[in-house]
């Protein structure tokens, strides 16, 4: 069955009624369908990391409902029997390699699967094919996994997230603090994954860049309000409004609106570099290529 | 864990907000040692208007004061029913076996009630005005006479100042992990003792390797900035004794002096 997600006019406060109450989410309505890619972004601040812990019912809406599949969440809801979402939801926190603990990698990626009643044979065949699907060597798998890199690490985190077989991955700057090369790798890993399973996919990101060459819808959020939604495309077309919100535009597109200004023609804003690239060549006066 | 209000600074402007935290501290154990001094109605009265005034001078309404003390209401229950139930003396109201609800029982109970709200109230009026590194000051402050003794009072004070400082940052990084787990689909607080044991083993072990991974850190980037123990160091924050904290210790001798005067003296 697929589990989409629905906000409706969702309210969150941090320590209700108290003298340190703190309005984080203000009257959110959003959709996030299957097998879609959508990308949260907004400042620091802006509420997302909120937003997302709705989406497997770790915080519970002050008002309003979220929708998860056929589960209501409402302020009401009793933290009892949430389980079953928290399977359907896979959640990858900021820095998840902080989250493990197990004797070894294998242990701690069966970890998750055991919780939710998987004998511990079939854990540990799952936890060596999410190994594999996150390009652990298998030689990694009996070692603690204190003794792994940074980026090692991570890769067991995320593995033990997608060792719950999830229909829906969270994933909160999933590649803050990697290297380019470790960031592209779990990039990619996420979009074969959407392709491969239809997995439905959240990132929270600060890289444009990969909002543009992978979401397929964006949502802004900012002071706890959600500003705007919709396509990358429609997104990135104003890029004064995204000024204003201290927000960039991706590095293709900002080149092109630079190029424009020296005389270049779009007739739609590139987002990723081939498109510009695909844009910019016709236009260069004839003989500026030479093939040596 | 939110909810919880004990120990917490307020930020605000108020008289006590003020205060010299060395003032506060001296003031706060003069006031829990003459507790012990008040025994009838008229010393517990000039407590509890001292108290009243120090509440209303820390402009922070005595609501929130009451529902710092509600985590520990049920021990406060506990203590005043074994006193009314085991205190013997005086004439006896009610009886039943070995229970006894008797005059000096309901006194005693009474009492107790009493200096521990007393109690309660003028550490949280402290921890509510009081940012946890002025505290941290106020006591190297007050402990540093006993460099003489070669006590390592700077060092005291420095990981004193530290671990108030990584409370909020650990109890971040506990809940995050705590989510974390539960998305992995661990249950807090469910099932049988051997079960919330084991649920605290996937909290703990995270939480006690990033407390290391983050105590080396920390020791690298002191050094890296010319941090060497036991040299004599400066202060960034001076503390200052205004004419507030005169003014308040003033108050504060005379009516607790009024209290040992009228118990000793009547």
């Amino acid at each position: 069955m697929a589990t989409d997600i629905t906000f409706e006019q969702v309210n969150y406060w941090y320590q209700a009624g108290t003298p340190f109450a703190v309005h984080a989410l203000k009257d959110i309505n959003l959709k996030i369908k299957p097998g879609s890619f959508t990308a949260v972004i907004g400042q620091t601040g802006s509420g997302k990391s909120t937003l997302i812990q709705h989406f497997n019912a770790l915080l519970k809406p002050t008002s309003g409902t979220v929708t998860i599949g056929d589960r209501v969440i409402t302020n009401a809801t009793k933290n009892k029997h949430l389980k079953p979402l928290r399977k359907k939801v896979g959640m990858v926190f900021q820095f998840p390699e902080n989250q493990l603990f197990e004797e070894t990698v294998i242990k701690d990626i069966a970890f998750g699967p055991q919780n939710f009643g998987v004998s511990e044979a079939d854990a540990q065949a799952l936890a060596k094919r999410m190994a594999g699907e996150v390009g652990l060597d298998e030689s990694l798998l009996s070692r603690s996994p204190f003794d792994l890199s940074g980026g090692q690490m991570r890769r067991v985190a995320i593995a033990g997230v997608l060792a719950l077989e999830p229909e829906v991955l969270v994933l909160d700057e999933p590649t803050a603090g990697l290297d380019p090369r470790g960031r592209s790798e779990i990039m990619q890993l996420v979009t074969r994954l959407r392709e491969e399973q239809g997995l439905t996919i959240v990132l929270i990101t600060h890289q444009m860049d990969d909002v543009a060459n992978y979401a397929d819808h964006v949502i802004v959020m900012g002071h706890g309000k959600l500003l705007k939604q919709g396509s990358p495309r429609a997104i990135f077309s104003d890029p004064a409004w995204l000024e204003d919100h201290e927000l960039g535009l991706p590095s293709a597109t900002k080149l092109a609106y630079e190029l424009q200004q020296g005389g270049f023609h779009f007739d739609q804003m590139p987002l990723k570099i081939a498109e510009l690239a695909d844009q910019i060549v016709p236009q260069l006066p004839k003989g500026a290529i030479t093939h040596e | 864990m939110n909810k919880v209000m004990f120990g917490r600074f307020i930020p605000g402007h108020s008289w006590v907000h003020r205060m010299d935290p060395r003032a506060k501290l001296v003031l706060s154990f003069l006031y829990i040692a003459v507790v012990f001094f008040a025994n009838d109605f008229w010393t517990y009265l000039i407590m509890t208007l001292l108290l009243l005034a120090s509440v209303v001078a820390s402009a922070i309404p005595l609501g929130v004061y009451i529902r710092g003390l509600m985590p520990l209401f049920w021990l406060m229950i506990f203590t005043v029913l074994i006193q009314v139930f085991f205190g013997v003396g005086g004439h006896v109201y009610w009886q039943w076996g070995w229970l006894v609800v008797s005059q000096d029982g309901l006194n005693s109970a009474g009492l107790i009630l009493m200096r521990f709200v007393l109690i309660i109230l003028v550490s949280t009026i402290l921890t509510f005005t009081t940012e946890p590194l002025e505290i941290a000051d106020g006591i190297e402050s007050l402990l540093s006479p006993l460099k003489k003794l070669h006590f390592p009072v700077a060092t005291l004070a420095l990981m004193l100042s530290l671990a108030l400082r990584f409370v909020p940052t650990l109890m971040d990084e506990a809940e995050k992990i705590m989510n974390a787990q539960r998305s992995r689909g661990v249950d807090f607080g469910e099932g049988g003792l051997r079960q919330r044991v084991r649920t605290i083993v996937p909290i703990l072990i995270p939480l006690f390797v990033n407390a290391f991974n983050r105590a080396i850190e920390i020791s690298t980037a002191m050094e890296a900035r010319g941090y060497q123990d036991g040299e004599n160091r400066t202060k960034y924050r001076q503390l200052k004794w205004h004419r507030v904290d005169t003014a308040s210790l003033v108050i504060y001798v005379i009516s607790l002096s009024a209290v040992i005067g009228l118990r000793y003296f009547s």
